[in-house]
């Protein structure tokens, strides 16, 4: 058992994981976006509050609304201050205005992401469409196709560089279990004398490539926890809501699954190829 | 007990002559229940070639080798190990494994076939008995004679109990003395009811035995008789 074979196959392991954990965090990214992603459908000042109470009735009765809320003018603002609350500059400006420069809405929320469309259209058609001032939705697809398009292309290129490393490790643990075997030849051949079964003799360096990959998937999750322990605030900044370490410490059997089969694939594969080719019996 | 039936052994040519190597020709031998027999004849006869066929570490290229009624070739790969617990080999450089005591390794050769402790403990003892190194036992080869080397190498081949002990010159690093008490010792194995194939170039010792000879020369044999002398 080397320091080499380990070491590579911990990276794999790594990679893999990394891998799966990406995968993992991107979904819940584009859930969340999905989520996030509404219509908000912004009118014109002159609008009163009844007019646009039916506008909200109206949309309410579509089959593709799940949810429609109603902010006002004031309460936008309201929300406005509290959320720019550190800055100052910001405030002053507004108050510098005079006037209340947000407009009211309605965030309509569709039951799925791919019924948004379809409520555009309404709108377009909408009986109270000229007290519309804007239709907040078209902005916010591209982005989600965006995120959908680098996240494939990421995975994608994760898994190829995987395959390419599990394909160093496999050559790593295959040469090291080739070179055990060549170090060993005169006490192989004197237990082919005496006798000895094939499993007794390929027995043990069938052994160093499960053990070999055992260890790796360990030392994977010893450095592993850690690392998520104190980069998990970094990441939650990028994904609200998603703790790296929380994540980890509540998915752990899945995890370390994932780990030891990459691990002990890697070792089992490359001893058994290994010892079927250079062990004669 | 064991046949070989037309046995050659051809290997392809490497010289500009276009030859081929005949290790072993068309040979045919039979070797009977505790017989005692010396296979003579120069380095390059085929002697030790004839060996490593009988024990299935190389494949003859035409014939048959039959131990009992078994024909050893055909035997799968997974029970070939049953086949070499039934024969014994004593080879001329011991073999033996440099880390272990004498007792270890006589033991090994019982390890590795899973026996377990108490086995151990009797029949190695039994075996050190019976080559008269009972005194020598936990001593490292390092530390062994040439002989008693060879002697821990023929308690091991004894260990399992086998009908054939295969000799191949293991007088051939020896002196004189030591070279006949390990014949001596072979003798007194032959007596307890084991067949002994002993290879040899030794001219004396075969002269000494007054038993069956058969002489090999490049790879055929050329003469066997019952009681046999060593003719150069």
């Amino acid at each position: 058992m080397s320091a080499a074979t380990i070491f590579i196959i911990v990276l794999t392991i790594f990679l893999v994981t990394s891998l799966f954990i990406f995968q993992k965090a991107a979904t819940l990214l584009i859930a969340d976006l999905q989520e996030k992603v509404d219509i908000s459908v912004y009118f014109k000042d002159t609008a009163d509050e009844q007019q646009i109470l039916d506008a909200k009735k109206d949309l309410v009765s579509l089959p593709e609304v799940k949810d429609v809320q109603y902010t006002s003018a004031e309460a936008a603002l309201e929300a406005f201050v509290a959320k720019h609350k550190d800055e100052p500059v910001l405030i002053e400006s507004i108050v510098e205005l005079g006037a209340n420069p947000l407009l009211a809405s309605l965030d309509i929320k569709a039951g799925q992401a791919s019924q948004y469309d379809a409520i555009a259209s309404f709108l377009q058609e909408a009986p109270f469409k000229d007290l519309i001032e804007k239709v907040d939705y078209y902005q916010r697809k591209p982005v989600i196709e965006r995120i959908f398009s680098i996240t494939s292309a990421v995975a994608k290129g994760g898994i190829l560089l995987s395959i390419i490393l599990a394909l160093v490790a496999f050559l790593v643990t295959f040469n090291q279990i080739r070179m055990a075997i060549y170090s060993s030849r005169e006490e192989i051949s004197i237990q082919r004398l005496v006798g000895a079964s094939n499993r007794f003799i390929r027995g043990p360096f069938l052994a160093e490539g499960v053990i070999s990959g055992f260890f790796a998937a360990l030392i994977s999750l010893l450095i592993l926890l850690p690392l998520s322990f104190f980069l998990g605030p970094k990441a939650e900044v990028f994904l609200p809501g998603f703790n790296l370490f929380h994540y980890l410490t509540s998915n752990f059997f899945l995890i370390f699954s994932i780990q030891l089969i990459t691990g002990m694939a890697v070792g089992v594969i490359s001893s058994l190829i290994a010892v079927r080719k250079y062990l004669e019996v | 007990m064991i046949r070989f039936q037309n046995v050659s052994k051809i290997y392809p040519s490497n010289s500009d002559s276009g030859l081929q190597t005949y290790a072993l020709d068309d040979v045919n031998l039979q070797v009977g229940k505790k017989e005692f027999i010396s296979l003579v004849g120069k380095s390059g006869a085929g002697k030790t070639t004839l060996f490593r066929i009988l024990l299935v570490e190389e494949k003859p290229t035409s014939g048959q080798v039959f131990l009992d009624s078994q024909e050893v070739h055909k035997i799968k790969k997974s029970r070939l190990p049953y086949l070499r617990r039934r024969i014994g080999a004593v080879f001329q450089d011991y073999k033996l494994l440099p880390s272990k005591t004498a007792y270890e390794n006589i033991a090994y050769a019982l390890e590795v076939i899973g026996a377990n402790d108490e086995e151990i403990q009797k029949d190695v003892p039994e075996v050190l008995q019976i080559v008269g190194l009972a005194d020598k036992a936990n001593n490292f080869p390092v530390e062994l004679s040439g002989g008693e080397k060879q002697r821990v190498a023929i308690a091991r081949a004894l260990i399992h109990r086998p009908e054939v002990i295969l000799a191949d010159e293991p007088t051939g690093n020896l002196d004189p003395y030591n070279a006949s008490d390990i014949i001596q010792l072979l003798l007194k194995i032959n007596e307890l009811g084991t067949t002994v194939i002993l290879a040899t170039h030794n001219k004396d010792i075969v002269n000494n035995l007054g038993r069956r000879v058969v002489t090999m020369e490049n790879g055929k044999i050329i003469r066997d008789e019952e009681k046999g002398r060593f003719v150069l």
